[in-house]
């Protein structure tokens, strides 16, 4: 067998040392002698181009099977759409039974009410009462479509044109909602890249304004003119981009969440200075603040065409709903088709137009009301500064009187409690109406809580009396464990 | 569904390709003349407020027909309406008032039953209620907003749609705005149809949720989007939804088109997801009892998680409500932001709502309100099939008060709607961006206060307009008149 085995390996040996010996094999290619390692060699490389041209082993990616997609969506459990409720969560709020006027009835009993923002006393007003009387009955109640589909009303066009020619300013436009006035036109002019700087205490509708309109939005501390100016210098610094951006400013005139008001000559110099637009909401200080309630331009004395967009709802001074804006030409009829609050919705009932109409002839032919809105809050300061416990936070001249605890819980929970409690008990014990602010769960403002009294020009003295005297009274005996 | 024809999207595209064309034009010239011309000092330094492309269409193509929108009227909006005629000097730019007015049948207005005018029985209670609580409460729901007013109708709501419990705010807009980001937010899924309208979508958007669009009701295809989306989890982290909600409408403003509802709650139930259904429309419209589609088809209200409606369309009032249960409502109570800060609706709105639905349910000891939707009814199977007949391709199912009539081609619309007016015929036309941009219509709203005399002479203008325009794409055969001849000789 060896000797076979022997034979055959000497055969193929001496057949390979013939096929190289053989005038093919001993050719000369370029210069390279074609030798028996050569061909090894070649073969190598072949086998390594070969195995680097292969795919390395990956997992095979498998689809789910439709069985596999029914036992994943048998075992997903959702969240119930709301969370446990709560006792605090099942408190309702007193019920009236008259007009939300100065005094008003709760539960049978009649209450002095600082809990509207009845500014100058226009609830219950005549005048309007009539006008939206006559226009219930030419008009019905609703206007049963947006303003772009019949839902154009000539008291709507009467009510704008009557708005623009009192504020001074060439054009305005009427929006349904006082709410959706703001986080509709936010939106209309700030696109995704854009910047806002935006003070951080504005209220729920501008914020929901910002967020919709996805652009790059910064804080500034609530009402402090210098981290507004570092934070404009910090923006605008070396920074070429910011010539071709839109850039805002979103200030309110007064605050709801803090009773503060904003300084709009600081402003409008900053604004200036560094090319920003400023939008303004006056909500509660249209029909309140300057010597004819044209504003806090006219109360500062800065001419009305130096602020780009001043926004307002109409549900406050007025006593009326719905909200306008206005401003030059270019950007009210930019709003016209770009503002998804009044292109998309139903417009504004014509009495309360009318009745929009009629407060605004009233103020403009009474400008007496506003010193005696003045002289109530004038009055209420002075009732209140000897509170035990509570520290009035608003600017003198605000027309929300907002009070907050000298010392706080450590929560703004706890906080809350005390002060919803010293607003119920003076409601059940002493027949007075005030609040204490609420707070949405997704709400960012981070302000501390208190209670908020709107005063208007249609209270007493002695109803400033009754309320300044229950308060002490409440809150010593409230408050006594706490100080 | 649309059926396009092949010849009439070509013209369409091509006459938007030329009014594209012309405008480009017209904007090159004018920023020659721009840039000859010095740029006011004041604006120097601040960005535009619309940069290049972002108005061209309001500039180029919408103002070239602007009088046919936002048309004044000097009546309230009932049947037959006074629409005040404008002026132009600058080319359609700015329009003017004058004091002259047209009266013009109204085919336009969203007043399904008829609410819109003064009401013999409406009108007194709602002035009582504006004697006594005045026009405004000046203040929000939370505080000092809640009058008794507010509470019966929050219960005759609830009670109206077939729910345990309601809540009621002062616009239609807001409360889809701020409903749905109370009730879903991050990690959660929002599953809308494709044509839901702008309300929602700003809701859907402000909530932070992730979002997702299934085909125009396509039940199979929102399966599959459901199973998709439950067996894949969150995007990146995979990690389960932590809720999903699938919203649709249920009648389609732009389509006339009812919801598919009983299959898409059957799909909504087995995969255990929440479902909203927007009755914008449909309330007091459709449904033996007004009830809306739910009664329609036949679908329990207990089965949908959360019903939203307005009272702006049936009710001739302001406003929105959602209907739910008793513990979501007291959560939205707790924690809604248009009930914590905004206004709430006004006392006299509130009153004309009560009222509505009291005649509607004949408690006011009459049956108009069995009446009004008799009528709404029999108005809406009438105009549409009467549309069809003389060959207008009309959309919407039958018995939804809504149609929608194709007209495609750009320059159609305005001729359309300007020739109407001419003969005393008030249409609504919609274009780009409301609807897809070959698909313009023009949009007819039909009332339970019209009468069949109001709908006769609705139908020849019409008829007569479409000849002129052009637009009765499918005109139906008349029927031969041999085999009638064959019957009398046998």
């Amino acid at each position: 067998m060896a000797s076979a085995v022997m034979n055959m390996t000497t055969a193929a040996l001496d057949w390979v040392s013939v096929a190289f010996d053989a005038p093919l094999a001993r050719a000369v290619v370029f210069g390279v002698h074609i030798d028996g390692h050569l061909v090894v060699e070649v073969l190598l490389v072949a086998v390594i181009l070969f195995q680097l041209t292969r795919k390395s082993y990956k997992h095979p990616k498998k689809p789910l099977t439709e069985k596999e997609i029914d036992d994943l969506c048998e075992e997903w459990v959702p969240e119930p759409l709301h969370p446990s409720i709560s006792e605090d969560m099942k408190a309702e709020p007193p019920t009236l039974e008259s007009a939300a006027g100065p005094h008003t009835i709760i539960d049978g009993k009649e209450v002095v009410n600082f809990a509207s923002a009845n500014y100058l006393g226009l609830i219950g007003n005549e005048k309007i009462i009539d006008s939206c009387v006559s226009s219930l009955e030419k008009y019905g109640v609703g206007s049963c479509g947006p303003r772009g589909f019949y839902g154009t009303i000539d008291v709507h066009l009467d009510c704008e044109e009557r708005i623009a020619k009192f504020m001074g300013t060439p054009d305005s436009i009427l929006y349904s909602y006082g709410i959706s006035t703001i986080f509709s036109v936010i939106p209309a002019f700030c696109k995704k890249g854009d910047i806002i700087v935006a003070d951080e205490g504005v209220h729920w509708g501008v914020q929901n304004g910002l967020h919709l309109s996805r652009s790059t939005v910064v804080y500034f501390k609530h009402n402090d003119m210098k981290s507004l100016e570092n934070t404009l210098e910090k923006l605008t610094r070396g920074n070429k981009q910011a010539e071709k951006m839109r850039r805002y400013i979103v200030v309110e005139a007064v605050y709801q969440n803090s009773g503060q008001i904003a300084p709009l000559d600081e402003l409008v110099q900053l604004k200036e200075k560094y090319h920003f637009r400023v939008i303004l909401d006056e909500s509660h200080s249209f029909g309140v603040l300057g010597n004819s309630g044209r504003g806090l331009a006219e109360y500062y004395g800065v001419p009305v065409e130096k602020i780009d967009i001043i926004t307002a709802g109409m549900g406050n001074a007025l006593a009326t709903d719905g909200g306008f804006c206005t401003g030059s030409v270019r950007v009210v009829d930019h709003q016209r088709l770009s503002s998804s609050g009044y292109v998309f919705s139903a417009s504004l009932p014509p009495y309360l137009a009318s009745a929009a109409i009629s407060a605004v002839n009233y103020l403009e032919d009474n400008p007496s009301v506003l010193s005696s809105l003045r002289s109530n809050i004038a009055l209420l300061w002075k009732g209140l500064s000897d509170v035990p416990g509570l520290t009035i936070a608003s600017h003198p001249l605000s027309p929300i009187v907002f009070l907050k605890l000298k010392k706080s819980t450590g929560s703004s929970k706890g906080d809350l409690e005390l002060l919803s409690n010293i607003a119920d008990r003076m409601l059940k014990e002493d027949s007075v109406f005030i609040v204490s602010t609420k707070r949405s769960v997704l709400d960012k403002c981070r302000l501390p809580v208190g209670l908020r009294l709107f005063v208007s020009a249609g209270h007493s003295e002695s109803d400033i009396h009754k309320v300044s005297g229950s308060l002490r009274r409440v809150a010593a005996t409230t408050l006594a464990e706490h100080l | 569904m649309v059926r396009l024809p092949y010849l009439t999207a070509l013209t369409t595209l091509f006459s938007y390709g030329l009014l594209f064309a012309f405008g480009q034009l017209r904007d090159f010239f004018r920023k020659i003349i721009d840039w000859s011309k010095s740029s006011s000092k004041d604006l120097k330094g601040y960005a535009p407020i619309c940069l290049g492309l972002e108005d061209f269409y309001t500039r180029r193509l919408y103002l070239r027909i602007q009088d046919c929108f936002s048309r004044p009227i000097a009546s309230a909006p009932d049947a037959w309406i006074d629409v005040v005629e404008r002026y132009s000097n600058d080319n359609n730019k700015t329009l003017h008032r004058t004091s002259n007015t047209t009266k013009c049948l109204n085919l336009g207005s969203y007043n399904y039953l008829g609410f819109a005018a003064a009401d013999e029985y409406c009108t007194p209670h709602v002035i009582d209620s504006l004697k006594k609580y005045s026009c405004s409460t000046c203040s929000v729901r939370v505080d000092g907003g809640t009058t008794d007013l507010h509470t019966e109708l929050e219960e005759l709501v609830a009670r109206f749609v077939g729910k345990p419990a309601a809540i009621t705010f002062g616009m239609g807009y807001v409360t889809n705005s701020a409903i749905i980001p109370v009730l879903i937010g991050k990690g959660g899924l929002i599953i809308s149809d494709s044509l839901n309208h702008n309300s929602i979508v700003n809701g859907a958007r402000g909530s932070g949720a992730a979002v997702r669009v299934f085909q125009h009701n396509n039940p199979l295809h929102l399966e599959e989007v459901l199973r998709e989306q439950i067996a894949e989890g969150q995007p990146r982290t995979h990690r389960p939804w932590k809720k999903i909600i699938v919203i649709v409408e249920g009648i389609y403003s732009m389509e006339g088109e009812l919801c598919q509802l009983p299959e898409i709650i059957a799909v909504c139930k087995k995969y255990k997801v929440y479902t909203y259904l927007d009755e914008a429309h449909s309330i007091g419209a459709v449904g033996k009892t007004g009830r809306g589609v739910c009664e329609l088809l036949g679908v329990d209200p207990a089965d949908v998680d959360i019903m939203m409606g307005t009272f702006t369309k049936s009710f001739g009032s302001c406003g929105g409500y959602i209907a739910a249960s008793k513990e979501i409502i007291q959560y939205l109570k707790y924690t809604c932001p248009a009930y914590l800060y905004a206004t709430s609706m006004s006392p006299p709105a509130v009153q004309q709502v009560i009222s509505a639905i009291k005649v509607i349910l004949g408690e006011d000891g009459s049956n108009r309100g069995a009446q009004k939707l008799a009528r709404i009814r029999e108005n809406s199977n009438f105009f549409r099939s009467e549309l069809q007949k003389m060959g207008f391709e009309v959309l919407g199912d039958s018995d939804s008060p809504v149609m929608p009539i194709m007209l495609y081609n750009p320059a159609k619309i305005p001729a359309f709607s300007r020739e109407c007016l001419r003969q005393n015929v008030a249409v609504v036309t919609v274009a780009f961006p409301a609807t897809p941009l070959l698909l313009a219509r023009a949009r007819i709203c039909i009332s339970a206060a019209h009468s069949r005399e109001d709908l006769i002479k609705g139908l020849e203008v019409i008829s007569k307009v479409g000849d002129l325009a052009g637009i009765k794409y499918f005109p139906v055969e008349p029927p031969k008149h041999e085999t009638q001849g064959h019957k009398e000789l046998e």
